[in-house]
């Protein structure tokens, strides 16, 4: 069985969705069997992904082509706390050490520990105004999805294809399936971009989106702010989509005009006007479509040890006799002995040891904003373990000119300097064994935050009611 | 990249859907700046569990690892893949893969052969029955074979990537005889992307 990468199925009537014509924007070459070479317009590097890389270039005596369409930054080692000290692990120092001295030896911008514009590679780019309308985007790091909520169409690549996009700046490309993802109606109050998200993936499963650039379209993606749509892009590669993007709008603009790389004057101009012609055409065919009632979602939560098994909070841990399929069946028994949980027990009853508001899906301003306006004048549980940590240094400095900063500590929080932190616990920030988290980060894998560690994901609001009442909580039940 | 053309062996069974690249290679791992000594992290939180497969004496010196569905999802981290070929495995077989490790394998010469899922379970089963059984894969013809079962079956693979695969090329100096097309493009973007 031989397929051909060439392949493509426009519609008849040769109208294009949004990420086809983003695609076609960026075709360098294209011929009968091979993947479209496509430009790349922003690479965004961390040190995790990009030292094997670096290497490749120097052994092949090639350099960076476009040090300028590259931007790095330190994040996923990085301590969230005392980062005037040097980094105390001394593996995850050399790493960061690795990535100082190739960004100096190949000429790419790298925002260190310490500098305001460092932090998460993912809030970086958009809040710098880098990550624009109609880009390609690329980063060693599968949740460049992120991206995509300016109407961008940005993917995670690994560290050969990171190599590759140095040397050359294009990245040779298959064709991929188009899939849309419509929320229809209206968000019920208490409803978050991230139910958002988790809403569909409780609908397409981890696999659903495999092979697929999906467009989240709709009115209730329509309502999100620029943070709430990167929040439901973010999380797109967690059903297997290569992509996820959003038709950008007046949200869009307004969010990025000003800021550092946006254009300026009769650019900005151009820019919009060419901008505003990214929509899917009326009468564009998608090859997979799902479509959600808005007005269904409530707050979920993961409970088990992969993205695509959430339930609402209001619910209870599941049974896996009730799973019809095999291999769900055995996930979820597999799942529920890791999490230490069982079936019939309410999700308001178990208790959580830690709470984490940060990573890269929520941990912009508003996420923050909504995690604060929850804690406001309350108090976290006895025992708790928390860490609020801000997306980069612009996210934190706003937040404490927000005073944000003291309603949290207030309230007993721990505020934290910016980073990946316990998203993924290559820095101190971990989880033990046989500990509960509710995460406002991305993935509830095995081990993720820590060795033997259990996570649930939510969204911050959620988080920071989690935090207080002890137990799984929605800001309504705290009234 | 090494060219590969035939993978022959005998396969180990991980008996389980979703296993995503954490699993595959904890983030522990990917603190280290080389490219080689990867395959101690294979599996590494589940390796000291004594019933573990990957322990089993059964399934020792074999060149190909057969997962459940959605093997490889999660992270973009290519340690993955260089864990699994550093550990010895030539090739690996799943119903459905985790796309960025799909590509991350062919990058590498880790054959990743997608089959239908009855053919996976099939080999799940035959595999954990007989831990002997023989598997051949021809990247030429993308076929999978396992004559003892009377198994033959084809996986999904395209033609540049198995042009690739078979010649051990090296994509980047493929993208550069495109040096000429790539100038040109660069000349007609909007100077606001600088
Ligand atoms: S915050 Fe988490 S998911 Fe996001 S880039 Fe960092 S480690 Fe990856």
């Amino acid at each position: 069985m031989a397929t051909n990468d060439g392949a493509k199925t426009l519609s008849e009537n040769g109208a294009k969705t949004l990420s086809e014509k983003v695609w076609d924007r960026h075709v360098v070459q294209s011929s009968d069997g091979e993947p479209d070479l496509l430009y790349i317009d922003l690479h965004l590097v961390h040190e995790v992904t990009s030292p094997q890389a670096f290497d490749g270039l120097r052994l092949s005596h090639r350099t960076v082509r476009k040090p300028n369409l590259t931007v790095a930054t330190e994040d996923h080692n990085v301590p969230t706390t005392d980062i005037d000290q040097p980094i105390a692990d001394p593996i995850s120092a050399k790493q960061v050490d690795t990535l100082r001295a190739n960004c100096d030896e190949f000429g790419v911008k790298l925002y260190s520990m310490g500098d305001i514009n460092q932090g998460i590679v993912h809030v970086i780019g958009p809040e710098l105004g880098m990550t624009q309308p109609g880009m390609t985007v690329v980063c060693g790091d599968s949740h460049t999805s992120t991206h995509g909520a300016f109407g961008a169409l940005a993917f995670g690549i690994g560290t050969s294809e990171v190599e590759h996009v140095l040397a050359t700046q294009t990245l040779p490309q298959p064709h991929q399936e188009t899939m849309a993802i419509t929320i229809t109606g209206e968000l019920p109050e208490g409803s978050t971009a991230k139910d958002v998200v988790l809403a569909v993936l409780k609908q397409v499963d981890t696999g659903g989106g495999i092979g697929a650039i999906a467009e989240f379209r709709g009115p209730v993606i329509e309502a999100l702010s620029m943070e709430g749509r990167m929040t439901v892009c973010n999380m797109s590669i967690e059903f297997g989509a290569k992509a996820g993007l959003i038709a950008p709008d007046a949200t869009t603009f307004e969010y990025l005009k000003g800021r550092p790389n946006a254009p300026t004057g009769a650019d900005w101009d151009a820019a919009v006007a060419d901008w505003s012609t990214l929509v899917t055409d009326e009468g564009a065919t998608f090859d997979r479509e799902v479509v959600i009632d808005g007005s269904t979602i409530v707050p979920y939560m993961t409970w088990g040890t992969n993205p695509g098994q959430v339930e609402a909070i209001s619910g209870s841990v599941p049974n896996p006799a009730d799973f019809a399929d095999a291999g769900a069946r055995d996930a979820a028994e597999r799942a529920l002995d890791y999490m230490g949980l069982s079936a019939g027990t309410p999700f308001r009853d178990v208790k959580v040891d830690t709470v984490f508001i940060g990573s890269c899906t929520n941990s912009r301003i508003e996420d923050l904003r909504a995690a604060a306006a929850v804690a406001k004048g309350r108090k976290v549980k006895d025992g708790m373990r928390t860490l609020v940590v801000p997306g980069s240094g612009l996210v934190k400095a706003q937040a404490e000119e927000e005073g944000l900063h003291e309603i949290f500590k207030e309230a007993g929080f721990d505020w934290r300097e910016p980073g990946c932190s316990m998203c993924l616990a290559m820095n101190p920030d971990k989880l033990v064994v046989g500990e509960r988290s509710a995460s406002t980060s991305n993935r509830n894998f095995e081990g993720r935050q820590g060795r033997g560690g259990r996570t649930h994901l939510v969204s911050p609001a959620v988080a920071a009611a989690t935090a207080i009442a002890g137990t799984f909580a929605t800001p309504a039940d705290l009234d | 990249m090494e060219p590969v053309a035939i993978v022959q062996g005998t396969a180990v069974p991980l008996d389980r859907s979703d296993v995503d690249t954490d699993q595959i290679i904890p983030s522990d791992w990917l603190k280290r700046v080389e490219r080689t000594g990867f395959e101690k992290g294979l599996f590494s939180e589940w390796r000291d569990g004594e019933d573990f497969v990957l322990n089993d004496e059964a399934y020792a010196g074999a060149t190909i690892l057969l997962g459940g569905p959605n093997f490889g999802t999660g992270s973009s981290r290519e340690h993955a893949v260089w864990a699994i070929q550093q550990y010895g495995f030539a090739a690996v077989i799943s119903s459905r893969f985790g796309p960025i490790f799909k590509n991350n394998a062919t990058k590498n010469g880790l054959v990743p052969c997608e089959v239908d899922a009855s053919v996976a379970e099939k080999l799940m089963a035959a595999v954990q029955a007989d831990p002997s059984l023989e598997i051949t894969i021809d990247v030429e013809r993308a076929t999978l074979e396992a004559p003892a079962i009377d198994l033959e079956a084809s996986f999904d693979l395209s033609e540049s990537i198995r042009t690739r695969l078979l010649g051990g090329l090296d994509d980047i100096a493929l993208t550069l005889q495109n040096a000429d097309a790539i100038d040109t493009f660069e000349a007609s973007r909007p100077s606001y992307m600088a």
